[in-house]
């Protein structure tokens, strides 16, 4: 029966070409720019790190008090002082830093200039924490974060560059004049949105090129190379100083395995920040936040607001292509009120002719949609042209999307076909019959 | 015409006509928001840099070999010498950042050293004493710097300079009540600082919303940037002589010192460029915005004409009937085209409220500014329009049925 419906309805669809036509574009032009501004909404939206979203979590502590901090909320990275104490009391289960450096170093052949190179200085947990899968070797221990050795964990693009992608543990690199022995190598990682760097805006910046042990890097005055946030005057003479003033640039990641975990550390940071209250370091009462992963890219807008209202307004104009395809598909249904009649007079239930016309439509929101998924797919290309080029790098044509699509077509045409279906069912056969 | 017939036409196709008003609503609401978000990315993307765009162009120069502060300086030094030393450069200056960056520092500004909450959050630039002439930035009072007055600074050495030229916008911000020339102020410093300098626009480094409320409000102070990591050559090429002077810069930088990186793919970028990237997201937005609203048009107007051919071909009986009584042509016409009229302004008049109802939206979720209401009305005239000339073919159609038609079978 299906099958003679969809004949009957592609008949009826070639009958009247120009309002198929109309039809077909409005529900294809309407799901592609869903789908184009979906696709870049999906890739900087998501959970970058799904099994362990919930567990991950950043320890703020307001250090620059009422007036000062962002206003009532604690700063969202720590200065060096609060960042260590947090480190030296073991409060949880793991914990790690994060800081941006940029070093500079040179290519294999002898004769070439140097190159600029990106990374992050982090601790040991850093890469079980983040769930960092390796090529080779792997991240070093904590017991290397105390004897601060010069140890690097290079990514795997890196690692060709440098190396050839040879296996290049317990190789040296010299990165600004400073030696460091390879210990690891990253499978292919990267997290998207780079949520354990939301705090200075880099998570959808050019992956980092490799992984240095923190206090090496603070031993070698490691300048920060991302964002830095100080208040008051600034009265630092040299990075001793620096090290001591109010500045917060140390990203901190704490990971806590159950909610009492939790609520144990959070009374943590509230007794530590009253332990600087009484000690007069704080003049302000205890002001502490531990948002987990997802709150936290909440917090850092870690969505571009033109991601957000590129997809509200293209939402909004296939709903409003839907509200179209309802009056031309009610146009073109009650046109052939005569054939409904003389159906429903041979015997046709209600039921039947409701069901051959969401049939009808249903090949409509098809056609729309396989229109709609070539668009996508032009559009896709054009992606560039409407958001800059590390955020339209992340936008693709997946089997998910092309199927999002499709359905999305489809459903909402026959959502779309409800009405005007329902109106062809109540055709009066007699009426019908009797003014033919 | 007699608007009553219409209006009770009207009420034996209820569905039509409210799923047109509908969309004529929708419509408006969608595109009186994206003509105005296009109009607000505009003019972001339109704001004066205050420079000499034409000639400018930057080079972000990174040290490849560890040097002291001194040496830094020195090197810099060298640097800028060699610079302009060159046939196709007028002027070079080493800084720690430019106008439209992208990114920048910014400093809290306030009037007191013991200020809590800051008056002003101004972009922070250091320069040299060829900063604003390199820049071809427009002095309009004071002076600018004096080569003894440039301090250098090393890594995490904070510099406290006693004198810094600010822009008009600061200057009016922090001094409403008029001269700011000689008068001091705090950049989280704690000694004052005194304005010596007021130069007409400057933009900030950063071209973000948060520094909305601090549009312009740029200052430069004397001080030259002995990083580790390195600093931002600007450099002013001769007119007309841009590419002949980006082409040998980097060349003659890389000649006298192999040590240093000037980056490939953003080492070394024209002002045309810099703006370029500056304003991408903006541009992008106005893009897509610009496409949905002509599709949406588009297919409002389709819409329209599918759904009125619809009617008239309904109709063609009664028409030949009212064609027969004496009815002419015009009389056809006009009907069609009121009765899309009354539609079309049944459907704006919901319209208007859905488009400050998303706006109001917008304005709570994205600190988007209040749509103005010439945008609502201009969206109201452009809807008024587009329904018109979309039922005019079909209401053409409609004056064309021959009043024989009244004989024939529906």
């Amino acid at each position: 029966m299906l099958a003679y419906y969809l004949q009957l309805g592609l008949r009826s669809l070639r009958r009247n070409p120009m309002l198929t036509a109309l039809m077909v574009m409005a529900i294809g032009f309407g799901v592609s720019a869903s789908m184009i501004t979906y696709s870049v909404f999906r890739a900087v939206s998501g959970n970058p790190i799904p099994d362990k979203s919930s567990r991950l979590f950043v320890p703020q502590i307001d250090s620059w008090g009422p007036g000062r901090n962002e206003k009532g909320d604690p700063p969202g990275a720590l200065n060096y002082v609060d960042a260590m104490a947090l480190t030296r009391a073991h409060q949880a289960s793991r914990m790690t830093l994060i800081y941006q450096v940029g070093l500079s170093t040179l290519p294999r052949d002898a004769d070439s200039v140097p190159i600029a190179t990106e990374g992050y200085a982090v601790t040991a947990d850093f890469f079980t924490m983040f769930d960092a899968s390796f090529l080779y070797g792997s991240g070093w221990s904590t017991a290397d974060d105390d004897s601060r050795a010069a140890d690097i964990v290079l990514s795997d693009g890196f690692n060709q560059r440098m190396f050839g992608g040879a296996n290049s543990v317990g190789r040296k690199i010299t990165l600004s004049g400073h030696d460091y022995r390879v210990v690891g190598v990253t499978r292919h990682w990267d997290p998207s949105p780079r949520f354990y760097v939301a705090w200075m805006g880099a998570e959808f910046d050019n992956p980092p090129d490799y992984y240095l042990l923190l206090n090496r890097a603070l031993d070698l005055q490691i300048d920060n190379d991302g964002r830095n946030s100080c208040r008051g005057a600034i009265t630092y003479k040299n990075w001793g100083e620096f090290l001591q003033s109010n500045c917060v640039w140390l990203m901190p990641w704490v990971e806590l395995d159950t909610s009492s975990d939790v609520a144990r550390y959070r009374s943590f940071l509230e007794s530590y920040s009253a332990d600087q209250q009484r000690a007069g370091r704080f003049g302000w009462a205890p002001n502490v936040r531990l948002p987990d992963v997802m709150q936290w890219q909440e917090v850092q807008h870690s969505v571009p607001p033109e991601s957000r209202i590129s997809l509200i307004v293209a939402m909004s104009f296939f709903a409003i292509c839907l509200v179209n395809t309802i009056g031309l598909l009610l146009a073109k249904f009650m046109r052939r009120a005569g054939e409904i009649g003389v159906r429903r007079a041979l015997g046709a239930t209600r039921h039947e002719i409701y069901a051959q016309y969401l049939v009808e439509a249903a090949a409509v929101g098809l056609a729309g949609g396989l229109l709609g998924l070539l668009l996508t797919a032009v559009g896709m290309s054009g992606v560039g042209l409407l958001f800059e080029p590390e955020i339209a790098r992340l936008a693709h044509l997946d089997v998910s999307l092309i199927g999002l699509t499709l359905v999305a077509a489809v459903f909402a045409t026959i959502a779309a076909a409800f009405y005007p279906a329902w109106r062809a069912a109540q055709v009066q056969p007699a009426w019908q019959l009797k003014s033919n | 015409m007699h608007i009553q017939p219409i209006l009770v036409a009207l009420r034996r196709h209820k569905a039509g006509t409210v799923l047109i008003a509908l969309q004529i609503a929708l419509t408006l609401a969608i595109v009186c928001n994206a003509l105005f978000i296009i109009h607000e990315r505009v003019a972001h993307i339109s704001e004066p840099s205050g420079v000499d765009e034409a000639d400018l162009f930057v080079i972000a120069n990174q040290w490849g070999a560890q040097y002291s502060t001194q040496e830094t300086v020195e090197r810099i030094q060298q640097d800028i010498a060699t610079l302009r030393q060159l046939p196709s450069v007028q002027e070079a200056s080493a800084a720690n950042s430019y106008p439209m960056r992208g990114v920048g520092w910014d400093n809290f500004i306030t009037m007191q050293p013991d200020q809590r909450a800051p008056t002003s959050d101004a972009a922070y630039f250091t320069g040299d004493e060829n900063f604003l002439r390199t820049l071809g930035v427009k002095l309009i009072a004071g002076r600018d710097f004096r080569p003894e007055e440039v301090q250098n600074m090393g890594l995490r050495q904070n510099v406290a300079t006693p004198v810094a030229i600010i822009t008009k916008a600061m200057a009016d911000k922090l001094f409403p009540k008029g001269e700011a020339l000689g008068k001091t102020f705090y950049a989280m410093t704690s000694t004052p600082i005194t304005v010596i300098g007021i130069v007409d626009v400057l933009h900030r480094g950063d071209v973000s919303t948060w520094s909305a409320p601090y549009a312009g409000e740029s200052m430069v102070v004397p001080i030259r940037l002995a990083v580790p990591s390195g600093l931002f050559y600007i450099v002013r090429a001769k007119s007309g002589q841009l590419a002949a002077a980006m082409r040998e810069a980097p060349k003659a930088l890389y000649a006298e010192n192999r040590m240093r990186i000037i980056d490939p793919k953003d080492g070394l970028l024209s002002f045309a460029q810099v703006r370029h990237r500056a304003f991408e997201r903006d541009r992008g937005m106005a893009i897509l915005m610009g496409i949905i609203c002509v599709v949406l048009l588009a297919i409002t107007a389709a819409g329209i004409v599918g759904l009125t051919s619809f009617w008239v071909g309904q109709r063609r009986r009664q028409i030949g009937v009212r064609r027969a009584l004496g009815a002419t042509h015009r009389d056809i016409l006009n009907y069609f085209m009121t009765e899309n009229l009354l539609i079309s302004l049944g459907g704006l008049a919901i319209g208007v409220l859905l488009a400050f109802g998303l706006n109001l939206w917008l304005v709570t979720r994205f600190t988007l500014a209040m749509l103005p209401l010439t945008y609502v009305l201009g969206g109201v005239v452009i809807l008024l329009l587009l329904g018109q000339g979309a039922v005019f073919a079909p209401a053409l159609r409609a004056s064309r049925v021959p009043p024989i038609e009244a004989t024939r079978p529906a």
